[in-house]
């Protein structure tokens, strides 16, 4: 007994001084990289087509971290910030992108990209091209993009005499979804969820085409504009009116689970839920522009890209597995092995010409791609702006900003304060950030 | 037994018994009440055993499934990764660490209680105050450290951090169990000219085991839950059961089914240790019986 | 001990150096743990105070600059850790207080004449083995979700079946999960000062003509208090710190109104990258938390004065 608890207790100490168990399975002289992702389907599917990967790059072994977006975005901040080189690739957004090149954290990829003749980066979408460079470089490529959209169930606005034109406005889709509203079917499902990236992103579109903007081009503070009262009390309304219950915890799973069951009539949120679908949901669906009201277009733009830390010692491995991950061929390895409906969208204006994958995502392709190219991180606002960014201000204070000011919001959903006094208290957060910008 | 009269005695003897059995209704109900509280306390983890059988669509279904053909679809996805280096790493992590807590905290307990230093109260009050800094104020002096000295995604990191938050916890409780045992047993160990290693090994372990037992499952249960120092100090090498677990967590897709059978997963370890520990915990948090 | 005594070798040891020396052999055994928790605790608290007088945002280079008080003086006009510390007062007090009385009211049953007793505490501690972030993961979206959570479902005939639980009572709803985490904890605890008890102490109790009731409150209770004040002391060590569930169950929200002082640390720390701020909050944290220690374990020490030994 005393000496199997030794074995075991030599074990362990050998365990601890040899650094971990994991991350093993590269051969001698093979280059290990570790890469943080982001979870969502798209890198479950990367994940399964690694040994596909591994086999025509022997010297290269993977290996994958996948977090939940807000600890992601920590873990890697954090690492690119005190220079402590746990990763040599990650996925990042079109938030970090512009403020890490900037500082220098990550790697200029025009010189990698030129190495490849077959990478074609005029076939990246211009829309998320653009927002993934600095000083007309590319410091991130995308891996996976995406526009908003309105989505709706056709069959259930038709039985109440309603239909969806292909840009309708925001007033149009209210009184859509008032109509259609009852006691087992809501009207709409919007993202109520507290966070910068949940509740905010569809909320500040709607306040881009109410007119609102964050800071004026002096760097002063918004959001006690008319423009953003209006759109701030229009959200919450037809969340009361019309909206899921429990809008206030409801972020792009919620509203996909409602959506999915019929539980809500429309649902307005990310181009790419769509290819969550199943059942009545998938057949009965029809999908709109993000819906207007001053602007001609309003979806936001993010994209989810991969790019290689500064402090990365093995960048050339790291771009290999890249290339491989961003290019044409991988587009076809998935649609041939895992399905067409799998394929990344947003990204490659290729894919959009590819016959199976328009057979396969069917009528939600066409809105994805053009509401892609009508998204500008420059010019989304009706007034001019300081900054970049539709569904964001690209600024390094904005991810606590936009969680607080989210917060805030929170507590209107839930019926706990006023739209006024949470704008008051919005706004002074606000121009507290906006006070270190003024020249 | 052949007499005509009837046996009084026996009688009397069958009717006093009889009266000291009465139908147990306050332990019935007692009963009834004691299950209806356990049941409401250990219902969450059995709906989410549940949840872990279901499929995405049925484990966030509105109604709730209730019932529904079980299912291991969602355990295969989850076990269709490379899984064992996080719960390899977690055991590391936990076993270590708890043994590190027991080989330093019995002797510092034993200081603190059989033979006590001079300022007792002020060095039990200093091994407390050590847990009053919240984590995220200590985590990047910390990192920056460990990054220093080539310690980040290394579980020895995690193993010397377990034991400094689980050090201050394990020290009370084994001060308490310390007090539990007789003095006299000391007395008669001095006398006969015992060495400190030798009244450790011959008194105090076998008399507090139960009590060792009870100290180390609370801080294997505190280390292998332990997610926010693992998720920072590690990235492939080292990372341990919690970030697998959140690995499950999508943004967007259905998720709740996979997330219920990796938590299950995930919780099974412990799971096994607490119920397995269990008879040895109560006796351990119960020396006064020696008295 | 006055005069000299003879020490081995014929030395003359005074009484005070052998006492002195009789001091070290005692302070021997606690060295390791002391040094260890020293290094590896009051080195990162000291650069944590260190930080404090800077100003420190991780995502700007070159904002490494000496402040002096400013991060505390910031400190007195926000309201947001005047809110963290009340919520962090609210939540442990609630929290320990509920879960106290719970696992007292479990253990007395445990340790009474039930059925099943040992399935009954086994699936008691249940609750406080599984890992805090998929327990709130799993009462927030599969028990409380208004839209497919179950109990939302079993309240529909009674007409609660829309209510928002967690954003409508956020703080209860935090106190709820938290109770049913660490009810199990303080019940082990108890249950075992009940199990020392000499049940024949109670046998005359009772024979003497005490009901249940009073033989709880004159014996066993009084019993049972050092066990009880040492769950709740432990107990408050990590319910103060409570994050897990916060974190999953409401990120502080709505508003700031479950936001207590490490989640607002996390905020600051994590959100904001402002490293000299976070600092500042958390030597506040520190000092407060050190304030009430010392006042409650006040309280507590005269309890473990009878146990003390010479």
């Amino acid at each position: 007994m005393a000496t199997i608890v030794l074995g075991v207790v030599v074990a362990l100490v050998a365990g601890a001084c040899s650094g971990g168990a994991g991350g093993g399975g590269g051969s001698a002289g093979a280059t290990t990289i570790t890469m943080a992702a982001v979870d969502n389907p798209q890198m479950q599917d990367l994940q399964k087509l690694l040994p596909e990967f591994e086999s025509a790059h022997s010297n290269i072994h993977v290996n994958i971290v996948t977090l939940p977006e807000d600890q992601l975005r920590q873990q890697v901040t954090t690492d690119v910030a005190a220079k402590s080189g746990r990763f040599d690739l990650f996925t990042e957004g079109t938030y970090e992108v512009p403020i890490w090149a900037k500082l220098g954290w990550i790697e200029n990829l025009t010189p990698y990209i030129a190495r490849d003749a077959n990478y074609a980066p005029d076939d990246l979408i211009p829309g998320i091209k653009g927002a993934l460079s600095y000083n007309g470089s590319l410091y991130a490529v995308p891996f996976y993009g995406e526009s908003s959209m309105l989505m709706y169930r056709k069959d259930l606005l038709s039985a109440v005499g309603v239909t969806m034109p292909d840009h309708p406005t925001w007033d149009q889709v209210a009184a859509a979804a008032q109509k259609v509203n009852s006691s087992s079917v809501n009207g709409i499902c919007l993202r109520g969820l507290p966070g910068w990236g949940e509740q905010l992103a569809p909320l500040d579109t709607v306040v881009n085409t109410f007119g609102g903007r964050w800071f004026d081009q002096s760097w002063n503070a918004q959001l006690t504009t008319p423009a953003w009262h209006d759109a701030l009390t229009f959200y919450v309304n037809l969340l009361k009116n019309a909206g899921e219950p429990g809008a206030g915890n409801a972020g792009f799973t919620e509203c996909l689970n409602a959506y999915n069951s019929g539980k809500v009539a429309m649902w307005y949120d990310a181009t790419v839920a769509a290819s969550n679908f199943t059942g009545a949901a998938a057949t009965n669906s029809g999908y709109a522009y993000a819906p207007t009201k001053l602007t001609p277009y309003s979806g936001w733009l993010w994209s989810w890209a991969l790019g290689i830390p500064s402090t990365s010692t093995k960048k050339d491995a790291a771009w290999t597995f890249i290339d491989w991950a961003t290019s044409k061929d991988y587009i076809k390895l998935v649609g041939t092995k895992l399905g067409w409906a799998h394929v990344p969208p947003g990204t490659r204006t290729s894919t959009y010409a590819i016959p199976e994958y328009q057979a396969a995502a069917g009528a939600f392709a066409a809105v994805t791609v053009d509401s892609i190219a009508h998204a500008d991180v420059t010019h989304s606002t009706v007034d001019p702006v300081p900054y970049i960014g539709v569904q964001y201000v690209d600024i390094p204070e904005f991810q606590q900003l936009g969680d607080q000011v989210s917060q805030e919001f929170a507590k209107v959903i839930a019926g706990n304060e006023s739209v006024d006094a949470a704008l008051q208290k919005a706004n002074a957060l606000a121009a507290a950030v906006g006070k270190a910008y003024h020249t | 037994m052949n007499s005509v009269s009837p046996n009084l005695d026996a009688l009397a003897h069958s009717a006093t018994v009889v009266a000291r059995r009465p139908f147990p209704t306050s332990r019935v109900l007692w009963s009834v009440v004691g299950w209806l509280v356990v049941f409401v306390f250990f219902f969450p983890v059995l709906w989410m055993w549940l949840e872990a059988f279901k499929t995405e669509p049925q484990a966030a279904s509105s109604p709730p499934t209730f019932l529904f053909a079980p299912t291991l679809e969602e355990f295969q996805t989850v076990l269709s990764g490379d899984f064992p280096p996080f719960f390899i790493n977690s055991a590391i992590a936990s076993i270590t660490s708890t043994l590190l807590v027991l080989v330093l905290g019995i002797p510092a307990a034993y200081a603190l209680a059989i033979r006590p230093v001079k300022r007792t109260q002020d060095v039990l009050f200093f091994f407390i105050s050590t847990r009053f800094l919240p984590f995220a104020a200590s985590l990047l002096p910390l990192y920056l450290l460990a990054r220093d000295l080539q310690l980040l995604d290394n579980i020895l990191a995690l193993v010397l951090i377990y034991t400094t938050i689980n050090l201050p916890l394990g020290v009370w409780l084994l001060r308490s169990f310390l007090l539990e045992i007789p003095p006299e047993l000391f007395e008669a160990a001095r006398v006969d000219g015992a060495s400190f290693t030798t009244e450790i090994r011959r008194i105090v372990v076998p008399l507090i085991a139960p009590g060792i037992a009870a100290t180390s499952l609370i801080c294997l249960i505190f280390s292998w839950n332990e997610f926010f120092y693992a998720v920072n100090f590690t990235s492939s090498v080292a990372a341990t059961a919690p970030i697998f677990l959140v690995s499950f967590i999508s943004g967007r897709g259905l998720f709740y089914a996979k997330l219920a059978a990796a938590a299950t997963l995930a919780s099974l370890p412990v799971l096994i240790a607490g119920w397995v520990a269990q008879k040895q915990l109560i006796r351990g948090l119960t020396m006064g019986a020696v008295k | 001990m006055v005069g000299t005594v003879a020490g081995s070798g014929g030395r003359r040891e005074t009484a005070a150096s052998v006492a002195r020396r009789e001091g070290w052999l005692r302070r021997l055994p606690l060295l390791p743990a002391f040094v260890y928790v020293v290094i590896l605790t009051q080195i990162p608290f000291a650069l944590t105070i260190y930080y404090s007088f800077f100003s420190w945002n991780l995502l700007k280079p070159g904002s490494f600059k000496f402040i002096g008080i400013d991060n505390y003086a910031n400190l007195l006009t926000d309201e947001t850790i005047r809110t963290a510390v009340w919520n962090t007062v609210l939540l442990t007090v609630c929290v320990i207080g509920i879960s106290a009385a719970l696992g007292l009211a479990v253990a007395t049953l445990l340790n009474s004449d039930v059925f099943g007793k040992g399935l009954m505490r086994t699936l008691m501690i249940a609750p406080f083995l599984i890992m805090p972030t998929a327990g709130a993961l799993i009462w927030k979206d599969t028990l409380l979700n208004p839209l497919f959570g179950l109990l939302p479902y079993l309240l529909t005939p009674f007409g609660l079946g829309r209510v928002d639980w967690v954003n409508q009572f956020p703080m209860a709803t935090v106190v709820t999960v938290e109770v049913w985490r660490w009810t199990p904890f303080m019940m082990l605890i108890i249950l075992a000062g009940l199990q020392s008890q000499n049940p024949e102490v109670l046998e005359a109790a009772r024979v003497d003509g005490a009901n249940a009731f009073q033989a709880f409150r004159r014996i066993t209770l009084p019993l049972v208090r050092p066990f009880l004040e040492l769950g709740a002391l432990l107990g408050s060590l990590f319910v103060v710190q409570t994050f897990d569930s916060i974190y999953m169950l409401t990120f502080g929200g709505p508003g700031t109104d479950t936001t207590n002082l490490p989640f607002l640390l996390y905020l600051v720390a994590f959100q904001g990258f402002s490293i000299g701020q976070a600092s500042a909050i958390g030597v506040v944290a520190v000092v407060l938390t050190t304030i009430v220690a010392t006042v409650g374990l006040r309280t507590l020490f005269s309890i473990f004065q009878v146990e003390q030994r010479r």
